[in-house]
């Protein structure tokens, strides 16, 4: 790869960074709660009546109560991890092969 | 396709006219239990089609070239990571990427539902996000209708000769927000206003949505187009194989 696509690349990983954090700065003081709680408190809005959701989560049904916000960090942790793990693998491979092929040529 | 994958398309069609003719038709991810039953199955019958469609492409893919694989599966992972990132955003409120569009532009869109589905069933049946009642609403927006934008809007600009980072980053970012007001426009079809209908109802649902989205989707469309250019580097053989690095020079 070279240098200066090297330095694009961070300068857009930089730019990233920032745009995700700038909001927990500049408005200080919100929830950021999910943006799907919202949308059903807006169901609620609209029909002018609580909306009782009529199928309740598998995972809640077996646990007989909401997952514990820590074990859905933990959950969420996993996914994160697993898709990581995945491309980290993949993309050593290739820029090991790449390595390999340009001593190679 | 194969004669006998073409009939069991034929087949699939078929059943997503039937079921998703009956209902008289309703975000990120639709919770569960909030959408009318109706609704629910309407919605996944009509993703079924795509679904199959999407189980051929990526099978037709890996016969001719087994070594695509690997770039399929870190598209996948893409989806999982950048769907389980929960993102702050301007509004207040936190909100995740789709992560569709890497491989839309990569595989074509209707093999990214595949890879959509196997992220929804994982946070719908562990982590109670999105539901197994709405998968078939939800996968319809996140790993249909959002990589085919992607998909259609990155064609465009190649017809255009647009530069091709810029269309890698315009098809992911809009492919991130469309799948959002798909998914405003479902929950209006399900919940119409009272006064104004559908229309006024998916005003206020984009409200909700949208806002909160734009970052996040101009998030998407950056690490999208930083993953495309180190695959470029690196992976240029697989791109080669799978079609995309045709243009590359």
């Amino acid at each position: 790869m070279s240098r200066s696509k090297k330095q694009i690349i961070a300068v857009l990983l930089g730019l990233v960074v920032l745009i995700a954090v700038i909001p927990l700065f500049a408005v200080k003081g919100a929830e950021f709660g999910g943006s799907d709680d919202a949308g059903s408190q807006m169901i609620t809005k609209i029909r002018g009546t609580e909306y009782e959701p009529w199928f309740t989560p598998v995972m809640e049904t077996a646990l007989g109560g909401e997952l514990p916000g820590e074990v859905e960090s933990l959950l969420f942790c996993l996914q994160t991890g697993i898709g990581v793990g995945v491309i980290a693998f993949f993309m050593g491979r290739l820029v090991e092969r790449k390595k390999w092929q340009d001593k190679q040529s | 396709m194969s004669k006998k994958e073409k009939s069991i398309m034929k087949l699939a069609v078929a059943f997503a006219l039937t079921f998703g003719m009956v209902s008289s038709a309703y975000a990120m991810h639709i919770m569960e239990g909030y959408l009318p039953a109706g609704y629910c199955i309407a919605w996944g019958a009509i993703s079924v089609p795509f679904l199959t469609a999407g189980f051929f492409s990526i099978q037709k893919k890996l016969r001719d070239n087994r070594r695509s694989i690997t770039v399929l599966a870190m598209s996948g992972a893409f989806v999982f990571v950048l769907s389980s990132l929960k993102i702050p955003s301007v509004t207040g409120s936190c909100s995740h990427m789709t992560g569709t569009g890497l491989g839309a532009i990569l595989f074509g869109p209707s093999a990214v539902s595949i890879l959509g589905i196997i992220v929804l069933i994982f946070q719908a049946v562990l982590l109670a996000h999105g539901g197994l009642t709405t998968l078939g609403a939800n996968t319809f927006s996140m790993a249909i209708a959002g990589p085919f934008v992607s998909f259609g809007i990155y064609r465009l600009c190649k017809a255009l000769k647009v530069n091709r980072m810029a269309s890698v980053f315009l098809a992911a970012t809009l492919g991130d927000l469309f799948t959002y007001c798909v998914t405003s426009f479902q929950l209006a079809l399900a919940y119409p206003s009272e006064i104004g209908g559908v229309g006024a109802s998916a005003v206020k649902f984009l409200g909700v949505f949208a806002p909160t989205q734009l970052p996040l989707a101009v998030i998407e469309g950056i690490l999208t187009t930083v993953i495309v250019m180190t695959l470029e580097s690196y992976a240029l053989p697989e791109l080669k194989a799978i079609g995309f690095a045709k243009e590359v020079k």
